[in-house]
């Protein structure tokens, strides 16, 4: 296929989606799944030919976001979205299609949810059917890599990500236009180079990656292929965990599909650049996210991280330079190139570009997928977008940054976010997961629930993380037993330090996060539980002692 | 090569390193030591134990020095108080993962952690001590494992896998319960364990370490029915003194044999005199292949029974190409329980034998096959390693600083330098080489040419070619069994493309250095000790009045008393063994 092949082919996919009147959008994201969601596409099917809607149609979309509510299906072009339907719904948004006669299951739209999110990498989701790559193309998907291939060099390619200010979505913000342009310059004796996405996420109450996958694999497709350009490689890997079958397979299907139509493998679009994908499944270990570890897993080797420097840009994959960008990054580029570094950099905060997508769960009304530019305090996101608490309860904390993050109280909602200011918070970007927590969560408790997740992932291989977490959840599970002694607070503090210092990768340098965390803010809670045991610390972390 | 420098400053000291060289090895240079437990010199640096840390000036974070090359221009603290007091807690936090047992360990005041602790000061548990409660695993009989005692180095894993090639311990499970095990947790005997003894040789603590024969040897002495002899290997005389504070290398050699006289052994003899009977036979069957049979070609060394063991799991192939001459240890019992028997009117069912060896493997080879009993009774009863034979010293009440030195026992005691070599790398070769000189030539290496210069050092392989008469013998060297595959790899090549073997002869010895470097050797192994070692091996050669093995006086009488010629019916009934293709994993 060559570039008019495949504008042409474009075009006449518009063309034929003109003539679609109305379109039932069926989440088939893995929550919506897991109502059964994709029933609803059949029986939609059913109850259209039954009713004669010769001009409707139906398709099954990827996440939209609002998870809470699901399984969710939307009208469309009109926007009616409908929530926590069930197949006895089927016929009653079926008949909606010729004007609204059942009002029960629409949800109402006209809220922050949706008015406050910005969406960039997820724009495509609940829109595209992510099996197709018709879809895909008629959303004017691989327009940015037509745009490269054809009037863009390699460096120019590498200045507009450095323009859009993009930086890393894995967590840590390391600005990927520099990281491109050390790959460039690395050297491979045999001219080898690797670009590999991390889909290795692990973070618990994180699902923001595993959206992406599902709802648009081909956008990350596209972002890679890009970046093998930029940098020049030939080979890309997709890192994914095996938990995660749903976004293997859509994944599988995109990277067929675009070798198919000359998108990935020998001369793509005609041109002189070669690039095709491979998936590589983990098997669960949280620290495989890490980029040595997740180096030495697809390797075949045992998922344990190794020191840097060398840095994977100059010794990764068998040695080979190897740029590892997060899903998230990848989701970015196409939409760069597409509209200029200037637009992405004119969007968000000074030292942070663009957008971010939070997973936003714990004791929130909205919980879901949601997209934001980067600047949006958290008072925002957690009140307005999410909704506030639960149930009415009063608000504690949220945290943000995964099992390495930490809390935020009440005092500090009306920071913008920023990689900067949620560090300056004590706190971490991080990949994106933030978790509400209200008036009746206990702070010892969910320190612990982190540290465990920490202590369970560990690799084992340096001594300060390997004992030091197991140590630190030993004092805890001892304070929440009632039977902690003033000493253990010093304790705590001297073993967390030693892990940040002396942890061999950023798993164990920053587990003891939420701990110092929550003995920073909420030191009274663990007082309780050693001044006056279970019962007292309970009520008084509730406010009612 | 990179021959850039890099200065920097290490606690205010300028320092100039070549490029790529660690802050670990740099701060040595400027007299610092950092202290690690998981980085050893024969070793690429992991990484693993988190107590070379160290400050870079301008960094926040810390840095491990074993990983961490110096730059240009780094402004690097090793020491103050936080670095010192972070250490400490990391150093607390492995002890309160670690068994309080000192006192009964094999370790006990030459262990790497018990020293660190004792510089740290540390003098209270403050950490709730946990150790999970593991079983030890000694099914190979010559190495035991505890995994209580693992501070997950990782060095055991390395050795075993980077510098030997087994992969008989890996890593399993993570976080607090990652351990060291075979792959699959089955038992070290029923991995490709080569008991090579390297992982022993190269851990920090207690957690490996030789199974402890000496009460056996005890019992034997103790025994008044028991006629008690033995042997000491090459290498054991020039690495025991350090087991008694002296230089290494020290020879140590008629020391010894006083010290086993006074620990009740009726008669010594040394594996040096049965290093010369292996080399009769295996030059003699070197050059019948040679000159009769090149096709046959090359002949490869069976001397060192983890190599042996390595070669019938991993090469089967080169079965064929093994000499079939026993090592010294099985020779000397076989002739001890035979010739030496017969000679003094001896029941060899009363002869307790005993071989002292730089070698863990040398225990498992005592019973590897049915040749092993070819004087039908064991030919060796028991084999200690270096270590032991250092402890039995110090349990005698024996003063081997002042001990008189005496000689060995005849008929089996005298050696040329021949002999003494085989406890080196390349030093098989150099012996064989001589003797098959003089086979081939009717004369001997003349003098500066008797020391096979080209054959020796620690280069992990080494290729050379030597003028035998008017023919050209080349020959192939490797020790550290991950060097191997290179030389077998172009003889097959060689054999599948039809072409001669670029080889004739090759020696493999499967620790690095040799037995010098063995698994059963005193604790602290690195490049520098194996030199030294090394070294007093060339010099005990350089001072044995008789440099080739045929010229062993004891060794023409043997022939000429029992044996025939090399080769003979009785030498291959009691000199030879078989070797057999056998699993990888036994399970």
């Amino acid at each position: 296929m060559t570039p008019s092949e495949l504008n042409q082919l474009r075009d006449s996919l518009k063309a034929a989606h003109k003539n679609v009147k109305k379109c039932l959008h069926v989440c088939v994201g893995s929550g919506c799944l897991s109502s059964k969601s994709e029933t609803f596409i059949p029986a939609i099917q059913k109850e259209i030919q039954a009713q004669g809607l010769k001009e409707y149609t139906v398709k099954g979309v990827g996440c939209r976001g609002l998870c809470a509510a699901g399984p969710l299906v939307s009208s469309e072009p009109d926007g009616t979205l409908y929530h926590e339907v069930t197949e006895a719904d089927v016929k009653g948004i079926v008949e909606n299609l010729n004007g609204i006669k059942n009002n029960e299951k629409v949800y109402n739209t006209d809220t922050p949810f949706f008015k406050k999110q910005k969406k960039i990498v997820l724009e495509n989701a609940g829109e595209i059917d992510p099996c197709s790559i018709d879809e895909y193309i008629c959303a004017d998907g691989y327009t940015a890599l037509t745009k490269v291939l054809t009037s863009m060099n390699p460096q120019q390619v590498i200045d507009t990500i450095s323009t859009s200010g993009l930086r890393g979505r894995g967590g840590a913000g390391f600005p990927t236009g520099r990281k491109w342009g050390m790959m460039a310059k690395s050297v491979s004796k045999d001219g080898k180079k690797f670009v590999v996405c991390n889909g290795d996420e692990g973070d618990p109450g994180a699902f923001m990656d595993r959206s992406m996958m599902e709802a648009d694999p081909h956008r990350i497709l596209e972002g890679m292929i890009i970046a093998g350009y930029a940098v020049g490689s030939d080979q890309g890997f997709v890192y994914v965990r095996a938990e995660y079958p749903l976004a293997v397979k859509r994944f599988q299907l995109a990277i067929e599909k675009a070798r198919e139509k000359n998108l990935l493998g020998k001369n793509i679009l005609g041109s002189s650049f070669s690039f095709d994908i491979e998936i590589r499944l983990g098997a669960g270990a949280f620290v495989c996210g890490e980029e040595t570890a997740l180096i030495a897993s697809i390797e075949g080797k045992r998922g344990s991280p190794s020191p840097r420097p060398p840095f994977p840009t100059t010794s990764g994959i068998w040695g080979k330079p190897t740029m590892i960008n997060n899903v998230e990054t990848f989701a970015n580029v196409a939409p760069i190139i597409n509209r200029g570094g200037d637009w992405f950099a004119s969007i968000g905060t000074d030292k942070s570009k663009g957008t971010k997508v939070f997973a936003l769960t714990g004791h929130v009304t909205n919980s879901g997928l949601i997209e934001v530019p980067m600047g949006t305090t958290l008072r925002e996101i957690v009140f307005d977008i999410g909704g506030g608490c639960l149930n009415g309860k009063k608000f504690k904390a949220v945290q943000t940054g995964g099992p390495s993050g930490g809390f935020i109280t009440e005092k500090d909602l009306d920071t913008p976010i920023s990689y900067e200011n949620l560090q300056n918070l004590g706190s971490i970007m991080g990949s994106g997961g933030m978790v509400v927590l209200d008036e009746d969560d206990c702070m010892v408790d969910i320190t612990r629930f982190y540290l465990r997740f920490c202590v369970d992932e560990s690799c084992g291989k340096c001594a300060p993380c390997r004992i030091g977490g197991y140590q630190l959840l030993q004092i805890l599970e001892n304070i929440l037993r009632g039977r902690g002694t003033p000493e253990d607070l010093p304790q705590l503090k001297q073993i967390c330090h030693a892990m940040q210092k002396a942890s061999l990768c950023g798993l164990g340098q920053t587990a003891p996060n939420p701990v110092l965390s929550t003995m920073k803010n909420f030191e009274d809670e663990y007082k309780a539980y050693i001044e006056g045991g279970v019962k007292y610390a309970r009520q008084k972390s509730k406010g009612k002692s | 090569m990179n021959t850039e420098i890099i200065k920097a400053t290490i606690n205010g000291t300028p320092v100039e390193v070549p490029a790529g060289t660690k802050i670990l090895e740099a701060a040595r240079k400027v007299h610092i030591k950092i202290p690690t437990l998981c980085k050893h010199q024969d070793l690429l640096p992991s990484g693993g134990c988190g107590l070379c840390i160290v400050r870079v000036k301008g960094s926040p974070k810390m840095f491990r020095a074993c990983t961490t090359p110096l730059e240009n221009g780094m402004d690097i603290t090793t020491h103050d108080a936080e670095i010192v007091e972070t250490r400490k807690t990391v150093l607390e936090l492995i002890l309160s993962n670690h068994p309080d047992e000192c006192l009964t360990c094999g370790r006990n005041t030459n262990c790497e952690l018990q020293r660190l602790s004792a510089e740290f000061g540390i003098r209270d548990d403050k950490i709730k001590r946990y150790v999970p409660d593991l079983p030890k695993d000694a099914s190979t009989g010559s190495i035991i494992i505890d995994a209580r005692k693992c501070i997950k180095c990782g060095r055991c894993v390395q050795v075993c896998q980077e510098i030997q090639n087994v992969w008989a311990l890996s890593f399993l499970h993570r976080g607090i319960n990652t351990k060291m095990a075979p792959c699959g947790d089955i038992s070290l005997a029923e991995s490709p364990c080569i008991r090579c003894g390297q992982c022993a040789a190269h851990c920090p603590t207690g957690a490996i370490v030789e199974k402890d024969d000496v009460p056996a040897v005890w019992d034997a002495l103790h025994n008044p029915e028991k006629f008690c002899t033995v042997q000491i290997a090459p290498a054991v005389r020039v690495s025991l003194g350090e087991e008694f504070g002296l230089p290494p290398g020290t020879d140590l050699t008629k020391k010894i044999y006083a010290a086993l006289r006074r620990l009740g052994f009726k008669a010594i003899f040394d594996s040096n005199f049965s290093a010369d009977l292996t080399i009769m036979e295996e030059a003699s069957e070197f050059v019948d292949r040679f000159t009769k049979n090149p096709s046959s070609l090359p002949l490869v060394t069976s001397c060192c029974p983890s190599w042996t063991d390595f070669m019938e799991k991993m090469h089967p192939d080169f079965i064929d190409h093994f000499s079939s001459a026993k090592s010294p240890q099985q020779m000397m019992g076989a002739m001890v329980k035979t010739y030496f028997a017969q000679k003094n009117n001896i029941d060899p069912a009363k002869i307790f034998q005993l071989s002292i060896m730089p070698c863990t493997a040398k225990k498992f080879e005592l019973e590897r096959c049915k040749e092993m009993k070819s004087s039908g009774y064991p030919d060796v009863d028991c084999s200690i390693t270096t270590r032991e034979f250092a402890r039995m010293i110090k349990q005698s009440g024996i003063d081997f600083d002042s001990i008189p030195e005496e000689k060995a026992d005849s008929i089996l005691g005298e050696h040329s330098g021949a002999g003494v070599i085989f406890g080196t790398t390349g030093g098989v070769m150099e012996a064989a080489l001589r003797t098959a000189y003089n086979v081939i030539t009717g004369k001997n290496l003349e003098k500066e040419a008797i020391d096979i210069q080209s054959v020796r050092g620690l280069d992990g392989v080494k290729e050379a070619t030597i003028g035998v008469g008017n023919f050209n013998v080349r020959v192939a060297v490797a020790h550290g069994l991950a060097n191997v595959e290179y030389i077998l790899d172009k003889v097959r090549e060689a054999k599948q493309q039809g072409k001669e073997s670029p080889y004739h002869f090759i020696e493999v010895m499967a620790c690095p250095g040799g037995c010098i470097g063995g698994g059963g050797q005193p604790y602290g192994v690195t490049d520098n000790l194996r030199q030294k070692r090394m070294a007093g091996i060339y010099q005990c050669d350089r001072n044995c009045p008789v440099r080739c093995s045929h010229d062993n006086p004891e060794i023409k009488k043997i022939y000429a008393d029992f044996l025939g010629s090399p080769r003979s019916e009785k030498a291959h009934e009691l000199l030879h063994t078989h070797y057999q293709s056998r699993p990888i994993y036994q399970r």
